[in-house]
């Protein structure tokens, strides 16, 4: 058998996330239309404003369609078929502390490798666990209060801190930004909200780990952070799925504000359900993740996706105030029948505001994977740089690597520059490592990991580990 | 230690190996020459187990076992070492990582308790040193930007970690200039031991000045058709190999 073919004979991924919990769900009929998304606000109590901004959502998303630019082909959901909300029963009424939480819920938290139990949970590491459409459980709440550091689920936030939230909310991603943020601004459920004080250094790792549970859902969720001048956060987000033979709709909306001199980082380690061998079932992730930097600020996008059937996401960067920094550190790797979009945008407003994008794609299988970014310097971006380097690696020869730069540069003395390569694992480079005694599977991903390594580097360093094994993972029986 | 009788191979249907027989005992160091074509290189393809090299006939066992049968890191973890004449390059996979890979797989197969970083990190520090490489190779991707000298050298150095029992050196020779040759044959014969044999196949006599072999073969067309002690190799220094090409003798 040649190695192509072996290659084929063996492509099949093992997703070890993808069991079901069996818990009791209130789950709203399928369908969407005004009385739904008064429906959700209600659910949650919420004020008339937030209701009102919701409906404004709603409307503005009826009258738009949906983008057919990204390089992936997938039947159009079927909005009304799908449900948009679905709780545990037992989060009816909100349980006051872990010890009143669905011991069912924690365990599937704790199966997935995050104990929300405080005294076994990862040193360092504030957790929001978001299921379906409510947050479970956040770990370390009073800790970080005592720094002043506000970190909880939005749903809530909107009733304890209606200022913040009203005054960031929709800044950075207007509610009609486009079809999946009007719909997520419409509709979503819950999500994290994050609030760095002023000259604050978060003293731990907030993290938040999103998991899909029901059948037949789509998951919604809205983050905001804001650091305000001169804070410092970094913050990790996780996501699973069970595995389904039909396609599940995510469409998240995350917000980032970094006020003057402030750093947010923020990673996420993508792993929703990304269908079988034939293609069948997995997530379709579209997300719009958006940055503003004001001046001196610095933002940085750190992704590692694997997962997901279909992914279109673009975590970007405005970078508003002179000296603002962005960056984007991307690993997209595509296996079986995987579509992957994905990018950035870095809008250069200020002066002397610079970014860097790293971008590696890993194609598989008879996936399609596909850089899209965006670099724009406006008038006023005096000595502004950009720095782009875009890496693709192709394993086997029926999946496809694709690269579309957009550059749009209007201040002459602006400074971009883009790099790119497209390599493959060999059969040289695998006979190489295959005489020397080492089999395909760790030789492979032993490749993959040292193409990743500048983008891994950037991961909190735990996150690192565990980013690599799922690359491992993802890649099981690729090659012969 | 190794036994090939009546070798036939095929690369891409075209028959390059046509019943080759050789029987290297421990502590032996064969040489293979042979004008360009023969299948030189195809004989340490062939057993190494490289894809697309397809053994139609005969057979080769190392120390007893039937090799032909083994997948290339198994036939590796035997004992089996090929150096290649064209090392290919791994980016971003730092030449420490590889090397602690391969002797821990190896280790592994022995028996052995895997070496702890520390421990190999002194290890491979030393061999280095061995076959004139900075020690600031051990951090830079597998071979990425090496010089062809550098990458000769990095194959010893991987041949001395591994200690194998067979080592087949193909073309090795090609590309060096005569201080780098220096080098690389003082790591051959620093390894030369009792248990320990190679197949040196070159296309050069210069070479066996350097590596002094027990026994010369001349591969053409497939077969051995003239062996010999080191002084065959002078001898095709002198005469070239059309001579043998026509002949039907001496085949072994």
């Amino acid at each position: 058998m040649s190695n192509n073919a072996e290659i084929e004979a063996r492509i099949g991924k093992e997703y070890k996330a993808g069991f079901f919990t069996d818990i009791e769900s209130d789950t709203l009929a399928p369908g969407l239309n005004e009385e739904v998304v008064r429906f959700i606000s209600a659910k949650k109590g919420e004020p008339e404003w937030m209701t009102e901004w919701r409906l404004k959502a709603f409307r503005a998303w009826q009258e738009m369609t949906e983008p057919d630019w990204a390089h992936v082909t997938y039947p159009k959901p079927d909005f009304q078929a799908l449900s948009y909300y679905s709780a545990p029963k037992s989060m009816e009424n909100r349980p006051k502390s872990l010890d009143e939480v669905d011991p069912e819920l924690l365990a599937t938290y704790e199966k997935l490798g995050i104990p929300l139990h405080e005294q076994m949970a990862l040193a360092g590491v504030a957790v929001d666990a978001v299921f379906d459409s409510v947050s479970v459980a956040t770990t370390f709440r009073e800790k970080l209060s005592e720094a002043g550091v506000i970190f909880m689920p939005i749903s809530e936030a909107v009733h304890e801190y209606p200022e913040l939230v009203k005054k960031h909310l929709g800044t950075v991603v207007p509610q009609r930004d486009n079809f999946y943020a009007a719909l997520n601004s419409a509709v979503f459920s819950d999500g994290s909200f994050v609030y760095i004080p002023k000259g604050v250094r978060c003293p731990m790792e907030l993290s938040t780990y999103f998991r899909i549970n029901e059948a037949k859902t789509g998951q919604f969720e809205r983050t905001l952070i804001v650091a305000d001048e001169g804070a410092y956060v970094s913050y990790l987000e996780g996501c699973t799925a069970p595995m389904r033979d039909e396609n599940q709709l995510h469409a998240a909306v995350v917000e980032l504000v970094a006020m003057d001199n402030a750093e947010i980082k923020y990673s996420t380690v993508q792993n929703w359900y990304p269908g079988d061998e034939q293609g069948k079932g997995g997530i379709y992730n579209f997300v719009t993740k958006r940055a503003m930097a004001h001046t001196n600020a610095k933002v940085s996008w750190t992704q590692v996706e694997t997962g997901s059937a279909v992914t279109w996401k673009y975590p970007s960067c405005i970078l508003k105030g002179d000296n603002a920094v962005g960056e984007f550190y991307s690993v997209a790797l595509t296996n079986n029948f995987q579509q992957a979009d994905t990018g950035t945008k870095m809008i250069h407003l200020g002066k002397n505001t610079r970014s860097t994008i790293i971008s590696k794609g890993i194609s598989a299988g008879k996936s399609q994977n596909a850089y899209r970014g965006l670099v724009r310097m406006n008038p006023n971006a005096e000595g502004a740089r950009n720095y782009t380097q875009c890496d693709s690696l192709l394993i086997g020869d029926q999946c496809g690597a694709h690269t579309f730069p957009y550059i749009e540069s209007k201040h002459p003395s602006a400074v971009v520059e883009h790099e790119a390569t497209t390599s493959t694992v060999s059969d040289d480079q695998l006979f190489l490592c295959r005489q020397r005694g080492i089999d395909t599977e760790k030789a492979v991903s032993m490749i993959v990991n040292g193409f990743c390594k500048e983008v891994f580097k950037e991961l909190p360093m735990e996150f690192a580990v565990e980013a690599g094994k799922l690359l491992e993972v993802s890649l099981e029986g690729s090659v012969g | 230690m190794i036994s090939i009788n009546n070798l036939h191979a095929n690369v891409e249907d075209k028959e390059i190996l046509k019943g080759l027989n050789l029987d290297i005992k421990p502590g032996e160091i064969h040489a293979i020459m042979g004008p360009n074509g023969a299948g030189k290189s195809t004989l340490g393809n062939v057993l190494a187990g490289r894809e697309n090299y397809e053994v139609t006939a005969g057979s080769a066992t190392l120390n007893g076992k039937n090799i032909l049968e083994m997948e290339p890191e198994e036939r590796a973890r035997e004992g089996l070492f090929l150096a290649f004449q064209y090392p290919v390059e791994i980016p971003g996979v730092s030449n420490l990582e590889f090397l602690k890979a391969s002797v821990d797989a190896v280790r592994e197969q022995q028996g052995k308790e895997a070496l702890d970083s520390v421990q190999f990190l002194k290890l491979a520090r030393e061999k280095c040193k061995a076959v004139n490489l900075d020690a600031s190779f051990l951090k830079r991707g597998v071979n990425e930007g090496f010089s062809g000298g550098e990458k000769k050298r990095n194959e010893l150095m991987q041949m001395m970690l591994l200690e194998p029992q067979l080592c087949i050196l193909d073309e090795t020779d090609s590309g060096l200039d005569i201080d780098a040759l220096q080098v690389v044959a003082d790591g051959v014969n620093a390894m030369r031991d009792p248990n320990r044999s190679f197949i040196v196949v070159t296309h050069y006599q210069r070479l066996l000045d350097y590596i002094v072999p027990d026994y010369v073969h001349v591969l053409s067309d497939g077969k051995i058709v003239k062996s010999g002690g080191k002084e065959l190799a002078l001898e095709l220094e002198q005469k070239g190999y059309g001579w043998l090409e026509t002949s039907d003798n001496g085949a072994a």
